[in-house]
């Protein structure tokens, strides 16, 4: 079949490589129809993730059809009651989670315990194992991804849902990952009547938290990227003030906007290839990065913890790898700030938000701004690094 | 999870200490030598500061071979402290007062830091030179496992289930009584075998067994189950004693292979939690088999498996 695969930095290439093949009893082999390219891809494909390497197969974004079972792949659980049969539709998670751990039962999926069968690199770098995810490196379980024509899926009878026909590809893709990413980042922030919301980053993640942050009440929601046509796209799709911080402080400028008392929540959307007008700061980051002597470019991190209100909240959904420099703690400690963050629980935002893009209470195909064929896979990434051609959100198609 | 067995590593904090102890008498000896003079009660010998910077500059050789060098360095800090013994010893003759006493004071510090010299270069000979054999491994690993300390117990009591999640063990046939036949791959594919006997059972909270005599290995193991709190499972810690074949040498051959004990130990606990909690052992495609510990540090592209799928249709 054929794949994208990672040949070292910034250079992918789609070959041949062997089918996948049933390995556990739980899993399913899917044909599929439709993928993305993300943001946190971008980080494996600049080489910043340790132990992602060359030829890894790329992808956690994907859905497709059922075209194989293992034995117990399809008996009943919470996502499909009546099991799941071959020729079904579905979107899966990219987090991969067994159902059967503490973690995934308080519904916790992107910890869970069981599905890393590479947990002992991943404590060596964390301290803890999060949970296994799709084309996402060794360390978090060696997965090929789903930029491929098929994909082996574990936990079959957990993580994937069935869509409605009804529903096309582009209607139901983003449940995989930057649906529930971007609406977990406004969860997580608690957001209460009269709060000001300020979310770093316009790509799709950035996007949905806007979403998601207006239909939870927040009175204002505030968008800070660099890219104009991104910035324009999250104004009309979600109703969002939007901030071009270049050539401005926006410090100074979300102060103006809130006057003087900062929002009251921060979402970092943005992660750890953080891009900033602060020459000597970004020369400094990016140094200590290539240098191998730091993974993280924080800057977005770092605005976000400076500009929040007193006693507000830091929601963190960009990924980050390792560790980072310069870390405002002192504003963090001093002012009563609230830090949640992790990857996405996807399994526990999937059945609700299908619910709400079938009553068309959301529609998420206003981020996709390319669709390619599979074979376009290099053109696509090329393209969505450096934002080319109004680059928002790339759809590959095998 | 700890390893509860290396001596060398405290005699390495002792001859560490030591070097750092020389650094600290070499320097204020080359840079005051008049004022330690004073000190040791010798300021009234015009040769005296000459002969103390030399020995300064010599406790710097040393702190440099105890910090950086090989643990028997520390040899060359007990023939130091012979010399200075002997210098001080003579410096007695002659002097009275309180010079006298001063200089008693010097032989005196000289004479302990001279024993725990002594202590310690033996201590390293016993390490690095004795009868070859590092003595039983102790290894101790836990895990939390979402089911009852009952079922839990259960299964690991029906001893013919350990091959299923620990790597090295290719069988345990149970022999009714209390005994059973354990097969497990040795390092280098050797095959190892013992008889096993259970010392000490107690339904859903302790499991003990050792091997009986005759083993090609000795071992033994003891594994607690407690209820872990706020209903999160069961807590199951193992304790495993053994001997590894081959002493010290055996250790590092084994530890090239990548069969480092520790590793293994958590490792199968990951997978014994694995197989209670989601009956089955997670593969990935770099890890087909999912129990070798060896391909996680030789792993190739996580590409999808080569093996043909069971319908064998070609897509
Ligand atoms: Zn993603
Ligand atoms: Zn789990």
């Amino acid at each position: 079949m054929k794949a994208v695969v990672w040949e070292g930095p910034t250079k992918v290439a789609v070959k041949d490589v062997p089918d996948p093949a049933l390995l556990n009893h739980r899993d399913a082999i899917i044909k599929v129809t439709s993928t993305a390219i993300c943001g946190s891809d971008l980080h494996l494909y600049d080489g910043y993730i340790p132990t992602f390497m060359p030829g890894d197969i790329f992808g956690h974004e994907f859905m497709g059809e059922v075209v194989e079972l293992g034995r117990d792949a399809g008996s009943g659980s919470s996502a499909n009651p009546d099991g799941l049969r071959v020729g079904d539709r579905v979107v899966v998670p990219f987090p991969i989670a067994c159902g059967a751990c503490s973690p995934c039962q308080r519904g916790l999926t992107s910890l869970c315990e069981n599905s890393n069968p590479n947990a002992g690199e991943a404590e060596k770098v964390m301290g803890h194992s999060p949970s296994g995810i799709f084309g996402y490196s060794h360390m978090l379980g060696g997965y090929p991804g789903g930029q491929a024509e098929y994909v082996r899926v574990p936990f079959a009878d957990v993580g994937p849902l069935k869509v409605p026909e009804e529903l096309s590809d582009d209607q139901v893709l983003f449940l995989t990952d930057v649906l529930p990413t971007g609406w977990m980042a406004a969860d997580m922030c608690d957001i209460q009547r009269g709060d000001v919301v300020a979310v770093w980053g316009a790509g799709p993640v950035g996007q949905f938290a806007c979403l998601a942050a207006t239909q939870m009440g927040a009175a204002k929601v505030i968008v800070i990227d660099r890219v104009p046509e991104r910035l324009e796209l999250a104004a009309k799709h979600t109703g969002a003030h939007p901030l071009n911080y270049e050539g401005t402080s926006v410090l100074k400028e979300l102060r103006e906007l809130t006057a003087g008392r900062g929002p009251d929540r921060v979402i970092d959307a943005v992660g750890m290839e953080a891009h900033t007008d602060v020459t000597a700061i970004h020369a400094y980051d990016k140094a200590k990065q290539v240098a191998k002597l730091s993974t993280e470019r924080p800057q977005a991190l770092r605005e976000a913890i400076l500009s929040v209100a007193n006693g507000g909240t830091v929601s963190i959904v960009g990924v980050y790898g390792g560790l980072v420099d310069k870390f405002p703690i002192g504003s963090l400690m001093n002012r009563s700030i609230t830090v949640r963050t992790g990857q996405a629980h996807v399994h526990r935002y999937m059945r609700p938000l299908l619910d709400k893009i079938r009553k068309r209470e959301i529609d998420p195909t206003f981020i996709i701004s390319h669709h390619l064929p599979l074979a376009e896979a290099a053109k696509g990434y090329d393209m969505f690094k450096h934002k080319e051609h109004s680059c928002t959100k790339v759809v590959l198609k095998p | 999870m700890k390893s509860t067995q290396n001596p060398e590593r405290g005699t390495g904090r002792l001859v560490r200490g030591l070097g750092v102890a020389s650094l600290g008498l070499g320097v204020p000896m080359l840079l005051r030598p008049d004022s330690v003079a004073r000190f040791a009660g010798v300021d009234d010998s015009a040769s005296a500061p000459a002969l103390i910077r030399v020995v300064g500059a010599r406790e710097l050789i040393h702190a440099a071979l105890c910090l950086v060098g090989p643990q028997r360095s520390v040899w060359t800090r007990v023939l130091g402290d012979a010399m200075d013994l002997a210098v001080l010893a003579a410096a007695m003759d002659g002097r009275s007062g309180e010079r006298r006493t001063r200089v008693n004071v010097a032989t005196a510090a000289v004479a302990g830091i001279a024993l725990a010299d002594v202590y310690a270069s033996v201590r390293t000979a016993r390490s690095q030179h004795g009868r070859g054999k590092p003595g039983p491994l102790t290894l101790e690993a836990s895990t939390t496992v979402n089911r009852s300390p009952e079922d839990v117990y259960a299964f690991w009591r029906d001893l013919g289930n350990l091959p299923s999640f620990m790597q090295h063990l290719e069988e345990v046939t149970p022999k009714g009584d209390d005994t059973s036949h354990w097969v497990a791959r040795g390092p280098l594919g050797k095959k190892v075998s013992w008889d096993a006997e259970i010392t000490g059972e107690d339904p859903g909270r302790r499991l003990a067994w050792r091997s009986l005599k005759g083993a090609d290995v000795d071992n033994a193991g003891t594994v607690h189950f407690a209820p872990a709190p706020g209903d999160r499972g069961t807590e199951v810690r193992v304790v495993l004693h053994y001997d590894v074949p081959g002493g010290l040498a055996g250790r590092a051959v084994a530890r090239l292979f990548g069969e480092e004990p520790e590793q293994q130990v958590r490792d199968d606990l990951r997978r014994f939690k694995q197989v209670m909690e989601t009956g089955d052992i997670v593969r990935s495609e770099i890890l087909p088999r999912g129990t070798e510990a060896k391909r996680q540090f030789l792993q190739g592209p996580a590409q999808a498996s080569a093996q043909t799928s069971n319908d064998g249709s070609s897509r």
